[in-house]
């Protein structure tokens, strides 16, 4: 069992990292404070092949393994838990459904452009009234000649309106319950597709989060992603991997709430000394970094079994329940040692801990992840 | 010109006399200061080795200034700075004048002159010295920083000739002037082939220093709440002017709206980190010092001797800075002037 | 168009402290990064390979593990890369560097070899004209703006006061300056391509190189001794009247040649 990165993955996360400094992170405070989707950022990102890291050249990826692309996740929210949501939910929750249910047309298509970056992706499964609860479906496509005709709308939606190629769920088959859903690829340009209300958020506040509209849209047969009634199953396993690309987020969001901690701890003087000095700050600092390390691990097992096409559904959500516990726990704990600065705008840490809580609710609550969890362990 | 402490008492120190628009430059009085130093101790003559299309100036003046030898080198294959022509002209006056030392200013062409020659001499060159010596050898030691400044070396070039060195403007001292010191301008001929630069000079620009972003700067004089109305800034603008450096600021100023938020230095603004900080009517909180820890060189002006900037300052002046800024003013200026002069 | 772009690896020497302690350089943990001048360097034959079409190598000479840089040179868009490595390059001053790395290019194919101005741990800006003199190329150095003509190249070079426009022909060597522009991230799919590529590893053997001409050897200039400045003292900080404030401050700026 080797814990170390390839060199190839160091030379990543170096690249990662320089970009992550230089053109995501001066710009964090601001597209939080302007509530403003870096569209700039993802111009860049494209130039750099981030938006199509896991994906093979064939399908105009870049063709590294999963693990590659888990590191940049989670480099990219260490500076803006923003910009690593976008580019977590257009790979994980786009490409990738596309990837292992499309076929080939429909690869050439679509996943060639979102692999390559010239359309961005998003992922349209929760609505109002189905939340946890996915299989109360009720946008419906009905099959009328070589089209289905969607009508519906959708909730909570990542990248809405910036994206150009949505997965999206609806019930083809009413009584069929999960049976009956299906899933479609939902071009932007669609006649009857609109962008609904932008929700006003506690955190990952640049990040485009809309309801979607579907009223009598034309969706092709040709568009139609896997079997008709296997849409549910699409969805599950789809989030299954975003799982990690979530965990990774969190991941993201700890460790850079505690490399700004232990800067302004160093800086820090009260009762004429450092208050790095003083051992519970040091205690704090220790229990921080253990806990990074851990979910660390977590994700990067995730990751690894999903690179080798073993199962890894459990795996995915010990790593996001943990991660996103941890990034709240840690983020918490950087406000209060950062005192009082730490809750101003003046300092990142308050930002992060409002990043933070969405990854405990948001591709599974952590309440699901437990049932997940127990499934696999009672079955 | 290899292998051997050779001792040339004709010609042992040799200065090459860089000009730029038929002006002798500054560091060219500078080399001369310190190679007359090192000609004395060596018991040899000083030269310097001057090359252009036409010059006209005195050039009574590098005598003035410590030169024994002015070698005037003349072509129009030197009219303007390039590469080949000015380096078989030095080669030639070497071969000629055979030295122990030959010095070059580390300017943009000292820098670009001096390692194609040494490479062409075949011998040793150390860039930008700080301190040129004689050793008990009678060798010359030149001891230049390394590692981004943050370590000193001393060279030695002991068994090939001429050492070569370069230095940094504003690094040697020039002498005072000696309107009594006589010496002799010799014209140099050098057969310069019409080919002999493969380069061609299509367009001459001169330029205004512009403004750089703050990060950039290696100088910047810096602001803060001590110093808030337009007069108090007008002082720093001056001052940054005098020390050829940019200003900045603390959140204070730029909330205040009298500086724009580029030149903000702190935890919401940039991180710098010049040679030289100065900071100005600053208190030092944490968030500014996140700005600007790194600095090479911090120096504080404050009213408050507790004033925590003191704690991140490698020199610190209590006093007002309203008050002490005119004086420096006045100082920095003197010690220009006496620069230039003498 | 054949492009060398020579490259070195160094220290980053903006991250080096000194042992408040000893007073000596805690060079470990430094990471080690492709020296700015030479990465510009690198971006300028990136950018003449996207307007005209060209074949990129880049050449270093270092220790094993320079080869990084010459993967994240690869990383960037350059197409081979060459390390010479060998024990007896060590302790080599800048006149036994270029000679070695002459000869090295010697047996490699270019119209335009460039190389960063200076290096940020040695400071001295002497390699690349040494190489274009031992190459007998024309050399145009201190370069912030190259442009492809017909017949050669244009070659922005900066003085103190103004610049240049030179026109160079082909085979010539130029330096670099970082301020010539801002070099490109690497791409996730050329790190990739980059660790599938051979990185060719030259030592003594393949060069014709005398062993008198190489490492300390063939070194002119040798190291006396080398000392650190001081560890950082802390601050001094005095009250005095404002003239002698003012005084004391030209003082220190006197002492580190600011004036």
């Amino acid at each position: 069992m080797d814990f170390q990165l390839t060199e190839q993955q160091k030379l990543l996360l170096q690249m990662y990292d320089e970009f992550g400094i230089n053109e995501v992170k001066p710009i964090a405070a601001e597209i939080d404070e302007e509530e403003r989707f870096p569209i700039e950022t993802v111009e860049k990102m494209k130039k750099c092949g981030f938006l199509g890291i896991p994906i093979s050249k064939e399908y105009g990826g870049e063709g590294a393994d999963t693990l590659s692309y888990i590191l940049a996740i989670e480099t990219l929210a260490k500076y803006c838990a923003t910009t690593s949501i976008l580019l977590s939910a257009h790979t994980s929750l786009c490409c990738d459904p596309i990837l292992k249910f499309g076929n080939d047309k429909q690869k050439e298509k679509f996943l060639k452009p979102l692999a390559r970056g010239e359309k961005l992706g998003a992922f349209g499964l929760t609505e109002a009234n189905a939340g946890t609860d996915a299989s109360g479906q009720q946008t419906t496509a009905v099959k009328d000649g070589k089209n289905y005709i969607l009508n519906g709308s959708k909730l909570f939606i990542t990248n809405a309106g910036y994206a150009d190629i949505y997965v999206i769920f609806a019930m083809t088959d009413r009584t069929k319950g999960t049976r009956g859903i299906s899933a479609f690829i939902v071009e932007k340009e669609t006649k009857g597709f609109k962008i609904g209300k932008k929700e006003l958020k506690m955190g990952i506040r640049g990040s485009a989060t809309c309801e979607l509209i579907f009223e009598n849209c034309i969706i092709p047969e040709e568009q139609l992603l896997g079997k008709e009634g296997k849409g549910f199953k699409v969805a599950m396993q789809t989030l299954d991997g975003g799982r990690i690309g979530v965990a990774a987020q969190a991941l993201g969001i700890a460790q850079g709430a505690l490399d700004e901690t232990v800067q302004y701890v160093k800086a820090r003087k009260q009762f004429n000394r450092s208050i790095s000095k003083f051992q519970n700050t040091q205690f704090e600092l220790a229990k921080m970094d253990t806990k990074i390390e851990a979910a660390r691990m977590l994700v990067y097992k995730a990751a690894s079994l999903k690179t080798q096409n073993l199962p890894f559904s459990k795996e995915a959500a010990h790593a996001k329940l943990f991660a996103a516990e941890t990034a709240m726990e840690v983020t918490t704990k950087a406000v209060q040692l950062h005192g009082g600065y730490g809750y101003t705008r003046e300092y990142p840490v308050e930002r992060m801990m409002r990043d933070a809580k969405i990854t405990e609710i948001y591709e599974g609550t952590s309440e699901v992840q437990k049932m997940v969890i127990s499934a696999h362990l009672l079955k | 010109m290899n292998g051997g402490k050779f001792m040339n008492k004709e010609h042992g120190v040799v200065v090459f006399g860089e000009q730029r628009n038929g002006k002798i430059q500054s560091v060219v009085y500078e080399l001369l200061g310190k190679g007359r130093e090192l000609a004395d101790i060596l018991e040899t003559s000083l030269s310097c080795v001057v090359l252009a299309e036409n010059i006209d100036n005195n050039l009574e003046e590098l005598i003035f200034y410590g030169a024994d030898y002015i070698y005037v080198i003349k072509s129009e294959e030197l009219k303007y700075y390039q590469t080949e022509s000015y380096t078989q002209g030095m080669y030639n006056a070497i071969k000629k004048l055979n030295p122990e030392i030959c010095l070059f200013g580390a300017t943009s062409i000292g820098r670009d002159l001096a390692p194609r020659l040494s490479a062409r001499l075949k011998t040793g060159l150390t860039a930008d010295c700080t301190c040129l010596e004689i050793g008990e050898d009678k060798g010359l030691w030149m001891t230049r920083p390394a590692f981004g400044g943050n370590l000193m070396a001393t060279i030695i070039c002991p068994d090939h000739r001429p050492q070569m060195a370069t230095v940094r403007p504003s690094v040697m001292q020039k002498n005072e002037i000696d309107k009594s010191r006589k010496g002799e301008v010799i014209n140099l001929k050098v057969d310069f082939d019409s080919r002999v630069n493969r380069t061609q000079v299509i367009e001459v620009v001169n330029e205004e220093k512009n403004k750089k972003p703050i990060e950039e700067a290696k100088i910047l004089v810096a602001g803060g709440r001590g110093m808030t109305n337009k007069e108090d800034l007008k002082l720093l603008e001056e001052l940054a002017d005098s020390l050829e450096g940019q200003m900045a600021a603390s959140r204070a100023v730029v909330d205040a709206g009298l500086m724009p938020h580029d030149v903000q230095v702190g935890q919401t603004g940039k991180t710098v980190r010049p040679d030289l900080y100065l900071a100005v009517g600053i208190s030092g909180a944490i968030q500014h010092i996140a700005g600007m820890e790194d600095s090479e060189y911090i120096i504080s002006i404050n009213k408050d001797e507790e004033a925590p900037i003191f704690d991140n300052s490698d020199l610190g002046l209590v006093g007002d800075a309203k008050k002490v800024i005119p004086h420096l003013l006045f100082h920095i200026n003197k010690a220009r002037e006496e620069k230039k002069a003498l | 168009m054949k492009i060398i772009v020579c490259i070195k690896q160094v220290p980053d020497t903006s991250e080096v402290k000194l042992d408040p302690k000893t007073g000596t350089l805690i060079r470990e943990g430094v990471p080690s990064i492709i020296n700015p001048d030479d990465k510009s360097g690198l971006e300028a034959a990136l950018k003449l390979k996207e307007e005209i079409g060209a074949e990129i190598t880049v050449l270093t000479m270092g220790p094993p593990q320079a080869k990084a840089a010459i993967r994240e040179a690869l990383a960037m868009g350059a197409d081979n890369g060459i390390l010479l490595s060998d024990r007896k390059f060590a302790g080599a001053d800048t006149l036994a560097t270029s000679t070695t790395l002459s000869k090295a290019l010697e047996k490699m194919e270019f119209d335009l070899i460039i190389t960063g101005r200076q290096a940020i741990d040695g400071d001295t800006a002497q390699v690349g004209p040494q190489i274009a003199e031992h190459l007998d190329l024309p050399q145009v150095a201190y370069a912030i703006g190259i442009n492809k003509t017909s017949n050669g190249l244009i070659v922005k070079r900066q003085f103190e006061d103004g610049y240049q426009m030179v026109k160079v022909e082909t085979p010539c060597l130029i330096t670099a300056l970082s301020e010539m522009n801002q070099p490109r991230y690497m791409s996730v799919g050329k790190v990739v391509d980059a660790f599938n590529k051979e990185i060719k590893i030259w030592s003594m053997d393949d060069l014709e190189l005398e062993i008198e001409r190489a490492g300390l050897k063939g070194s002119p200039t040798k190291v006396k001794k080398s000392f650190t400045k001081g560890a950082k003292a802390a601050g001094k900080q005095f009250v005095l009247s404002p003239e002698e404030s003012a005084i004391c401050i030209v003082e220190k700026l006197k002492e580190r040649f600011i004036l």
